[in-house]
């Protein structure tokens, strides 16, 4: 494992099966009685959430607090000092605190980046999110999540067939997604409106498709991503109506599916819009399990971060 | 050079001898839980559980495992290192007697970080320990309950249990460090 988690390229095949490895095992360590673990006592990891976010700073921190850690959540919402600068002023801040882990979150690409190479700080950076760029422990989650249902929960993805649906253009669940799942082996195909689509798509590890309903019959694990209105500043489609009736989910749709087949979504849903309530209650919507899993992964990343040697 | 200490049927003979130990000193099987120490300690749990079972004509106790890596001293001497496989049997560990099963008694911290992962899964009544060989230097005021063995070892010594399940042959083997 490299020293910090910036992108879900980051991780090598074996990388990958290692955290998912790690993952389920401290899994077990959630339903028993004393949900704690002393293996990071005495560290301290902050969460630096720079944008919104409920279910990932939450996942993280009681991921963090199960490792006994000691967690100090920051939120630097409503700075307004520009971004190069404030960064760098926050950065010595956590170092002047003695953080041995950073996660962050920012509204700008490769801010964590930044933090981790730029020799502000000496933690371990963990990318909760960056921009448009690359979410890679949601990555991670969904593939445990996949390889937990398609893989008996074991080994890698190879052969899986995954289809991730919607606004891959603001997506960075779907970026890292696809590198991760293409290190693991699996074959993923991305749908949406070329409109959503980024510039280069045509070099990513996965394939494209404009229409729907053709792969749904060869999908094992369906990914519907969220339509993200607020990092919109123009018209990508026609109508709310227009969108949900070329590239919602919903009962027909789920019914095309193989039998064994999942339905996912990182949350949070537009209900009615990218995936109606049917489906997503449905019974193959696997999608609270995600949020389970969530932990398990992110407890999995801070041990294997944080947990050994500074020079791991 | 490596000496082999211990052959398939010593092991054999030294891991029915502790399981007739266990059942005289505990009076019986009933309450009893043996939890092996992943990797080597798992299946030598199991084969006393079984010997166990066959002694007392019933069902042999059941087996789990402690993974003790989350609790060990050396956490940050080396890189973080993958987890093993703990595995609950499904009565518990509650008031019963378990019988912490490893295959080498060395300077003792294994066996600490053992006996704090046990508590954070419940309280037994009592923790037994059992090991395949003790080949002493403790670092920790801990001992064994049933030993298969006792090696006199140097420091400069490697001791290493090899069973059939892992590694295709049951032996205990003294080399020397490198």
């Amino acid at each position: 494992m490299k020293r910090h988690l910036l992108s879900a390229a980051d991780l090598s095949h074996d990388d990958a099966v290692l955290v998912l490895d790690t993952a389920r095992e401290l899994a077990a360590v959630s339903d028993r009685a004393v949900k704690k673990l002393p293996t990071l006592r005495g560290r301290t990891v902050v969460n630096l959430f720079f944008e919104d976010s409920t279910r990932t700073r939450i996942s993280f921190e009681a991921a963090a607090k199960r490792l006994s850690a000691d967690v100090i959540n920051f939120s630097a919402k409503g700075s307004s000092v520009s971004k190069g600068e404030s960064l760098k002023d926050t950065a010595m801040t956590l170092q002047a605190m003695g953080a041995d882990g950073v996660v962050i979150r920012h509204s700008a690409s490769g801010a964590p980046h930044r933090l981790a190479t730029a020799g502000w700080i000496g933690a371990a950076v963990v990318n909760a999110g960056d921009g448009t760029h690359e979410h890679p422990t949601q990555a991670l989650l969904d593939a445990y999540t996949m390889r937990h249902h398609l893989a008996g929960g074991s080994g890698d993805l190879a052969g899986a067939r995954v289809t991730i649906v919607g606004d891959v253009l603001h997506s960075r669940v779907a970026r890292s997604n696809v590198l991760l799942l293409d290190t693991l082996g699996a074959h993923v195909t991305l749908v949406a409106p070329p409109t959503l689509l980024p510039v280069g798509v045509e070099t990513w590890p996965c394939e494209v498709s404009y229409d729907l309903d053709a792969p749904l019959p060869h999908t094992d694990a369906l990914m519907m991503l969220r339509v993200q209105r607020e990092r919109m500043s123009a018209a990508y489609f026609p109508s709310e109506r227009e969108y949900s009736r070329r590239y919602g989910l919903d009962a027909r749709r789920s019914a095309l599916l193989p039998t064994d087949a999942i339905v996912m979504h990182p949350g949070p849903m537009n209900r009615g819009m990218e995936i109606t309530a049917e489906v997503a209650d449905g019974p193959r919507s696997v999608i609270v399990e995600q949020v389970t899993n969530g932990v398990s992964i992110r407890m999995a990343v801070l041990y294997l971060l944080l947990g050994g040697a500074e020079t791991a | 050079m490596a000496t082999r200490v211990l052959d398939q049927s010593d092991i054999s003979r030294a891991l029915s001898r502790i399981a007739h130990e266990i059942l005289e000193r505990e009076k019986g099987a009933a309450n009893l839980v043996l939890m092996g120490i992943p990797s080597r300690g798992v299946p030598l749990a199991h084969r006393i559980a079984e010997r166990i079972g066959a002694i007392e004509q019933g069902a042999a106790p059941p087996v789990g495992s402690v993974d003790i890596t989350m609790f060990r001293d050396d956490l940050r001497m080396r890189p973080a290192r993958p987890l093993a496989r703990t595995e609950v049997p499904p009565g518990g560990i509650d008031g019963r007697t378990v019988v912490l099963v490893d295959d080498v008694l060395f300077s003792g911290r294994s066996i600490r970080a053992a006996l704090d992962a046990l508590s954070e899964i419940g309280r037994p009544r009592a923790v037994r320990l059992a090991v395949l060989v003790d080949r002493g230097h403790r670092e920790l005021p801990i001992r064994a309950d049933y030993v298969g063995k006792n090696v006199p070892t140097s420091l400069r010594e490697t001791v290493r249990v090899r069973v059939v399940d892992s590694d295709g042959v049951d032996e205990v083997v003294i080399g020397e460090d490198a």
